[in-house]
């Protein structure tokens, strides 16, 4: 299921950005993600601050020579993994 | 020349046994039969180089354990130590001793995610399975950790004395802050071997229950995470013991011996380098004890020529040793293990027609306490 446009992603408790061997990664309970250039753009973004909407469009700049439609469905299903994860909460 | 195999890069995680002392003295407990007395604990700074040592060497989180690690004086001070270090700290405990201040500084030093264990969703089975009243003070526990930002995982440990209760364990968490449910079977080493006939479920609990575990996950998608361990003596082949020997994970345990999992001092001849004497990246990269059984050189038939070595490394040591009596064969549970009748027949004795067992309280060998 697609989050919501208009909710506003936040981390969830017990899950933040780390550093593995010059890697970037998402920490979590028993678990770590590696975030890559567009997977971090997406969880540096989800402070609770700006929208899904306000992500897709900022991604859409600055991945400017994608697809925009391309750019929002892999936006809204990698929010989505990291829901099923347990690791954001939709304010 | 008998080279040993070389270490894969790094650890992913650090298991801190902080202490064996502990309020609860749980029938299955993970902890060796011997327990370190507080007197051979590791203090404060010696623990903080180790979480430094880890963080340099690739370590990503740290699991402070025990025993119950909430024992250790210095708690705020190590919690802040492996943070600062650069850790995920994670707190497995039992809730026993604590009380809001304690947690609030927990989560000021840094606590990242805590791991409530449960014995049951009941009084009488927490208190049949620890021999000590502590229920009621890990529902306060939870009732605390609502209005506190730290992930939060239940860990409820089942067996047949507490299989009729999943429903009402679940229920506890969906009324709590969690986010991670860990349905963990018994696996029977340390004390729980002791105890292996009183806890092995039947075969039919187990498939409801793991019946209930799927449609959990299917109902709860998206708001909790639920994981289930299953018993491997049911299994058809077995786990991946530590993700493999030496490969993911390292054990400190209270005086400071590295181990590469919590039972291997069950088998006979290992010597364990202590971080007293070395650091944690010699100890990685050339202990005796991580290279004994790194690699798939030690294998023996049907391992050493399995297609399945690969994913699951031969299975656990320590299991070997305890029912083959050899650490270096085929995990007995394995369905082609030349010893897996052993575990058939354990089994069947489990799984003969409504045994009266079932009803009564079972006669235990409680965990003790270290001096």
């Amino acid at each position: 299921m697609n989050p919501d446009l208009q909710s506003h992603p936040r981390l969830a408790p017990g899950c933040r950005l780390g550093e593995n061997n010059q890697q970037r990664v998402l920490l979590m309970p028993e678990r770590a993600l590696r975030l890559n250039g567009p997977s971090l753009e997406i969880v540096q973004r989800c402070d609770g601050q700006h929208t899904v909407e306000q992500i897709v469009t900022e991604l859409q700049q600055i991945y400017s020579k994608a697809e925009p439609q391309k750019v929002e469905s892999d936006i809204l299903g990698y929010l989505s993994l990291l829901q099923e994860q347990r690791a954001l909460d939709f304010a | 020349m008998n080279s040993a195999p070389t270490a894969p890069i790094n650890p992913l995680a650090l298991i801190a046994e902080l202490t064996h002392r502990c309020p609860l003295h749980c029938v299955y407990c993970s902890n060796p039969l011997e327990l370190q007395s507080r007197a051979n604990e590791l203090d404060t700074q010696i623990w903080s180089r180790v979480f430094r040592e880890a963080a340099e060497l690739g370590v990503l989180q740290a699991d402070f354990t025990g025993g119950e690690p909430l024992a250790r004086t210095d708690i705020i001070e190590l919690v802040r130590a492996a943070r600062i270090a650069g850790l995920y700290v994670n707190l497995i405990t039992s809730g026993l001793p604590l009380d809001e201040a304690k947690l609030d500084a927990l989560v000021a030093a840094g606590l990242d995610h805590l791991q409530l264990s449960f014995q049951g969703a009941r009084e009488e089975i927490a208190a049949e399975i620890s021999n000590t009243k502590s229920h009621a003070q890990k529902l306060r526990v939870l009732e605390w950790l609502k209005s506190r930002r730290v992930a939060v995982t239940l860990n409820f440990v089942i067996h047949r004395r507490n299989l009729d209760q999943l429903a009402e364990m679940l229920a506890i968490a969906e009324s709590s802050s969690a986010t991670r449910v860990e349905f963990a079977h018994v696996q029977y080493y340390g004390w729980a071997f002791a105890n292996r006939d009183q806890l092995l479920p039947t075969r039919e609990q187990l498939a409801n229950s793991v019946d209930f575990f799927k449609r959990a996950q299917d109902r709860l998608s998206g708001k909790i995470r639920i994981e289930y361990v299953v018993p491997d003596y049911y299994a058809k082949y077995p786990k991946p013991c530590m993700g493999g020997w030496g490969r993911k994970l390292m054990l400190v345990s209270p005086d400071g011996a590295v181990l590469p999992c919590h039972a291997a001092s069950v088998i006979p001849g290992m010597r364990f380098d202590n971080v007293n004497e070395k650091s944690l990246q010699e100890i990685w990269e050339r202990s005796a004890a991580f290279c004994k059984f790194r690699g798939e050189e030690w294998m023996q038939e049907p391992c050493k020529s399995c297609d399945r070595r690969h994913l699951d490394f031969g299975g656990c040591r320590c299991q070997a040793m305890l029912l083959a009596g050899d650490a270096a064969a085929t995990d007995p549970v394995c369905s082609l293990a030349p010893t897996r009748g052993r575990v058939d027949a354990i089994l069947a004795a489990v799984n003969q027609p409504k045994p009266a067992s079932l009803e009564e309280k079972p006669t235990y060998l409680y965990r003790l306490n270290p001096s």
